[in-house]
């Protein structure tokens, strides 16, 4: 009946885009299980589209997936409703899209977080370890003498991949520094469980951590608040989440899946789609920790330097920061 | 890990985890003594999560949201009780039916009603139950060990962890040593034997239902607006079928029940802790293993390796007066 009636809705919002829209590009969003106000990851896409939005004042038609069946059926019918180009968010995506790019080989795909190499698909994923790396510097330069804390989403390879970055920047700071790593679950309900979130956050506050780093989705919204509510700190993802807990939000690893929307539909509309991979690192403008009005309290000068001084090293190349995701191992733990 | 430093954490957490489990699984207590399966306990919690926090997030009134909360999973506990009391519907339909809609519901007057795709606002301190502390606990914290576990396990507990653990005993009194709690369980059993004695059997069914409902709304309540800071979209994750599971492995008896779900609590806490740890020989802890024990468990216990869990004679049969 849910599903009926969301089928139907979105039938209806489609075909009413359709009338208004018959010159302009007609893009498209498939936001993934976590939902497009998950305050992290999809609302940032959310965002970008947004933005997009009210520049061009060309509509987007958006659908959120409620099961991993929908996926693929959320991309065919984009596709086949004449959306053009189509933005698929997240890895798990990737399956749907490569069978439905192969269908509708005219259409334009833009997938984020995950490489799907077909001429018709452009792929946008990040170096979030680069990112990972300078929050785990702060979170070393917060706690000296004390212990940090990283609670993931769902355990696959891409959140290993911030896990990683993360811990390589604690030990940066302080090679003796421990780390005490969660991950939320091996499902993608995993995304959305921040009571179990928070339960994992308090465990690791228990054990001596002063900073929890929250890459899980809406799960983290549990993580932060359990920070917040200990009096220790937490450190968001994907969007700034800064303004949740002033005061208690060290700073947030920001990926600016926002721009990477932005690029995507603004290239559709002009006419410059191309296929191929955006692989976007601190070099690029493409992950970042957020310094605001939020944190700026917290931040001590000597800790920006140090931030800002690793940056350049990331981006000259004389720090090489371990990809997770290059061997599926990470050097430190 | 030292043992000893971790074991106050340890049993907090056990405490923590167990609250919404202890009042899920003695709602399905009262209902399926009663004779009426509850498989809709996920989504009574649901629907009392939703209702508390949105009700708290709106007036910044954490017991108004309580209230809220319970008077919700009280109605559609009635509801249950109508489908499967008056109508003699089928009992499990009607609680996974129950169940759906919920999941769907809360999602679509969510994003109604806070334009935030389907989840509340985040509550202020101000809107939630927040820890009691006991005093003396700066005065023992000293002491260790004992000072923790006073400080944190004993007390430093949210507000509702211990009206939900004296409601065991109170549930245990009702069940077997008032009138009331005798004709529930017998209505359960053979409910043709109570109507025989001219109890009426529809009206104490149509009881246990609410209060099953009401103590699901409790359960909600505490997840979105103790535990947690706001409502997400099925936040409940599938905890009341896990008290469901606590309720078989129990066997429906109250004290069993009682330390199934601390058991299944318990095993959540030290998984957490687990998480990650290498054992020699073995290599990582598989985490989904010891997530699994619970299920596992209770399949065993169901296939009468560990004694026999005989569920209440008459549960899962609505009752028919000419039969």
């Amino acid at each position: 009946m849910h599903k009926l009636l969301t089928a139907a809705l979105l039938a209806t919002t489609v075909i009413a885009g359709a009338a208004h829209a018959a010159d302009a590009i007609k893009p498209a969003i498939l936001f993934d299980m976590g939902g497009k106000f998950d305050k992290s990851f999809n609302e940032g896409v959310y965002n970008g589209g947004q933005v997009f939005s009210k520049e061009t004042g060309i509509k987007i038609q958006e659908f959120e997936v409620q099961n991993e069946g929908q996926r693929e059926q959320g991309l065919r019918n984009f596709a086949k409703k004449g959306n053009n180009p189509v933005l698929a968010i997240g890895f798990a995506q990737a399956d749907g899209l490569t069978v439905v790019a192969k269908e509708f080989p005219k259409t334009n795909f833009g997938i984020i977080d995950m490489v799907v190499d077909l001429p018709n698909v452009h792929s946008f994923v990040f170096k979030e370890h680069e990112g990972s790396y300078l929050a785990g510097m702060l979170a070393a330069l917060a706690s000296p003498g004390m212990k940090v804390g990283f609670v993931g989403g769902m355990d696959i390879p891409l959140i290993r991949r911030f896990g990683c970055g993360y811990v390589q920047g604690v030990k940066a700071v302080d090679p003796k520094m421990e780390v005490f790593q969660n991950m939320t679950g091996s499902t993608p309900s995993a995304w959305n469980d921040p009571v179990r979130g928070g339960e994992l956050a308090k465990s690791q506050i228990e054990r001596g951590a002063n900073v929890v780093y929250a890459a899980a989705g809406a799960t983290g919204l549990g993580v932060l608040q359990a920070a917040n509510d200990a009096g220790k700190f937490g450190i968001g993802v994907d969007s700034d989440q800064n303004y949740l807990h002033p005061g208690h939000m060290l700073t947030s690893m920001v990926k600016r899946v926002d721009v990477a929307t932005q690029t995507l539909f603004t290239a559709a509309k002009d006419g410059k789609f191309t296929a191929g991979i955006s692989d976007l690192g601190l070099k690029e403008g493409g992950v970042d920790v957020a310094f605001d009005q939020y944190n700026e309290k917290l931040i001590k000068p000597e800790w920006k330097a140090k931030v800002e001084a690793a940056k350049q090293d990331i981006i000259s190349g004389k720090i090489q920061v371990h990809d997770y995701m290059s061997d599926n191992k990470c050097p430190v733990s | 890990m030292d043992i000893i430093d971790q074991l106050p954490s340890l049993l907090a957490a056990t405490i923590r985890v167990a609250v919404p489990l202890v009042l899920a699984a003695f709602a399905g207590l009262f209902s399926e003594r009663a004779g009426v399966v509850d498989i809709g306990l996920e989504g009574k919690m649901l629907a009392g999560a939703f209702a508390g926090a949105a009700v708290s997030s709106i007036t910044g009134n954490v017991w108004l949201g309580m209230l809220a909360a319970v008077a919700l999973a009280a109605v559609l506990g009635a509801l249950h009780g109508f489908v499967c009391i008056s109508q003699k519907g089928n009992q499990v339909v009607s609680g996974l039916a129950i169940n759906i809609m919920v999941s769907g519901l809360t999602m679509t007057l969510g994003l109604a009603w806070f334009h935030q795709g389907g989840q509340t606002p985040p509550l202020p301190p101000s809107a939630r139950f927040s820890e009691v502390i006991f005093p003396g606990t700066a005065l023992l914290s000293g002491i260790p060990f004992l000072g923790a576990i006073y400080g944190r396990v004993i007390g430093g507990q949210n507000i509702l962890v211990y009206p939900t653990f004296l409601m065991v005993p109170l549930a245990w009194w009702v069940l077997y040593k008032t009138r009331f709690g005798l004709r529930i369980r017998a209505v359960g059993e053979s409910p043709a034997a109570v109507d025989t004695a001219g109890v009426p059997v529809v009206r104490l069914r149509y009881a246990a239902t609410i209060i099953a409902g009401v103590l699901c709304g409790v359960a909600g309540a505490y997840i979105a607006t103790a535990q947690g800071a706001g409502f997400v979209r099925d936040m409940t994750g599938g905890r009341g079928y896990l008290a469901l599971a606590a309720l078989v492995l129990g066997k429906w008896k109250p004290w069993n029940t009682l330390w199934s779900c601390l058991l299944f609590a318990a095993l959540d806490a030290v998984a957490i802790r687990l998480q990650g740890v290498v054992i020699p020989g073995v290599g990582p802890v598989p985490v989904e293993f010891v997530q699994s024990v619970p299920y596992i468990m209770t399949i065993v216990l169901l296939a009468g390796f560990v004694g026999r869990a005989i569920p209440p004679k008459a549960s899962g049969y609505p009752y028919v007066k000419e039969r």
